[in-house]
């Protein structure tokens, strides 16, 4: 017993091949999100099973992370100060990598199945997930930007984490639904599953979700950046029809 | 209704936006003004990123006044001549203006720089109003009769470059009428206002148009600015939303034949002192916004990469 334990441990610990011990066979309910015309957010369904070719091991439960993340992007965040008895942005200073979307979802708290090692190798957790260089010397306390953002995009419900939200059943099925805000970001999304034993990653596995926006949305959003004259033109072309339409069908209704 | 603006890129409810459209639109035509300096705040306070809202107001704009345009046409009451006139002041200051709004918003000051300009203008269009409506309202009360007629001949008439303007029967200089245009071509740029509400005063007290075409002949000159505007941050900004300036749009033309029904039944005065307790409101709020400690000190922008 004690040297199987023990010979499971090493291997997890020379090498991280064995994790191939137990693999995660994914399945997500769509691998597409459509932003429509009326696209108010969207609900994703991941599921999946652990493959294994010998018996459950030993020790600790498998414990199962789901983080989602959106497309990084680099943001200025910028702070206000009073001048002159009015707020006004003074200081900015660029993250450089933060997702547009983040969200963690967990089977027990986090703390206690992931060590703080292998969330910084992987950068799992939030405050890992986003990093900020470039902050200029002169700026007194250039972390506080950076966590300005997760505070933000927390209270934005763009960032988060959902301890005991995965459920994992018989250390094989898993299963978690990661709700999505309306207002995203288009992109790919990654989603990564991290299978833990003890605090140690022995399995993970990685996918991509596609976010675009579609139809009336994709043809408005590609024209104004690619043929912003055209589009610029178009806008005025349609607005003024628009108007001059409703005013005089509303006329003609009120004389009838 | 929820709709995802495409290029706001965020999800607001369909009849909301129809609302304040219809709600703008019901004031703009109880008191006969565009209502792009109501419209333009109350986007921020919905939470459409303030450049978004200045380039589709503009865009609004160029729609709700071209039927206004039409009608004032047919009735000749556009001095087309000094319609063009402003017009060329108009589109330089619309160009200065854009600029102007591109290196702060670089800064990152552009909010800054939308809110001041809506407070300083809010407050003192507000204030002036309000005296002049309550004065106007206590004539009314003791019966002395109407305002004495004014008509101004001081300095504007002594500079060069002087043309006649036959419909509205003058012979000024051409400089008052392009300086007129081009500061309400920057305040259009930046405020995502038409500009009628400093434009029409100027018109009547400072170049001495006589009012029947003074209304037309700012329409005239407002719909090519704000075009011109809605070009410029569609083609250096990308910040024009269509689907947003249809929705107030549709929602703002019906709300203005509404509120002209309604105009047409309440006593001048007694609308005047209302509209200016309005604008001093929004001012009020925006001022407040500036003033007050924000509870959060910090905000995300996107690194605009220039």
């Amino acid at each position: 017993m004690m040297v199987r334990a023990f010979f499971a441990a090493l291997c997890l610990m020379c090498l991280p091949a064995a994790a191939a011990e137990e693999q995660v066979v994914l399945g997500l309910s769509q691998d597409r999100v459509a932003i429509t015309a009326n696209f108010d957010g969207s609900e994703i369904l991941i599921f999946g099973a652990i493959k294994r070719e010998a018996p459950i091991p030993e020790g600790p439960p498998v414990e199962v992370i789901v983080a989602l993340a959106g497309p990084s992007e680099p943001i200025t965040v910028r702070r206000k100060a009073r001048r002159l008895g009015i707020w006004v942005n003074t200081d900015s200073v660029l993250v450089d990598l933060a997702p547009s979307f983040y969200a963690v979802a967990t089977s027990a708290p986090f703390d206690d199945i992931i060590t703080d090692t292998e969330d910084l190798r992987y950068r799992i957790s939030i405050e890992r997930a986003i990093r900020s260089v470039g902050a200029a010397m002169n700026i007194q306390g250039a972390q506080d930007f950076a966590e300005a953002v997760v505070r933000i995009r927390e209270s934005e419900d763009l960032y988060s984490i959902r301890e005991n939200t995965v459920a994992v059943d018989e250390q094989t099925l898993f299963r978690t639904s990661v709700a999505m805000p309306a207002d995203l970001t288009e992109g790919d999304y990654v989603a990564r599953i991290f299978l833990t034993r003890g605090g140690e990653v022995v399995s993970r596995y990685e996918t991509t979700i596609d976010v675009r926006k579609v139809g009336l949305e994709r043809f408005l959003y590609t024209m104004s950046r690619e043929q912003p004259v055209w589009y610029g033109l178009m806008s005025l072309v349609i607005a003024i029809v628009a108007g001059w339409g409703a005013s005089t069908a509303f006329r003609l209704l009120r004389e009838k | 209704m929820q709709i995802y603006l495409p290029i706001a890129e965020v999800s607001v409810n369909a009849f909301l936006l129809l609302g304040l459209g219809g709600m703008v639109g019901i004031l703009s035509g109880m008191f006969g003004v565009g209502g792009g300096f109501l419209m333009t705040p109350l986007l921020f306070f919905i939470g459409i990123p303030p450049a978004v809202a200045v380039a589709t107001e503009a865009n609004q704009i160029v729609a709700s006044s071209f039927s206004g345009v039409l009608a004032h046409l047919r009735r000749k009451t556009v001095d087309l001549k000094m319609g063009t006139v402003l017009l060329v002041g108009g589109l330089i200051g619309a160009a200065v203006g854009v600029v102007i709004f591109n290196y702060l918003k670089s800064l990152g000051q552009v909010d800054l720089l939308v809110t001041l300009c809506y407070v300083v203008f809010l407050g003192v269009i507000g204030s002036l109003m309000f005296v002049e409506s309550l004065r106007a309202l206590r004539r009314v009360k003791k019966g002395t009769g109407g305002p004495a007629k004014r008509r101004q001949r001081g300095w504007v008439h002594s500079l060069p470059l002087k043309m006649r303007f036959r419909t509205s029967g003058l012979y000024i200089s051409v400089i008052p009428p392009v300086v007129v245009g081009l500061c309400v071509g920057i305040l259009s740029a930046i405020m995502g206002v038409g500009g009628g509400f400093i434009m029409v005063p100027a018109m009547i007290y400072l170049l001495g148009m006589p009012t029947k075409v003074v209304v037309g002949t700012s329409l005239f000159q407002i719909i090519f600015v704000t075009a011109f505007t809605t070009m410029l941050h569609a083609t250096t900004n990308y910040t024009v939303d269509i689907v947003l300036a249809v929705l107030l749009l549709v929602g703002g033309v019906i709300g203005a034949q509404i509120g002209t029904v309604i105009g047409a039944r309440m006593p001048a005065e007694q609308l005047r002192v209302l509209l200016a307790a309005l604008v001093l409101v929004v001012c009020g709020k925006l001022a407040l916004d500036l003033l007050l400690e924000p509870s959060e000190l910090y905000s995300l922008g996107a690194s605009g990469g220039h």
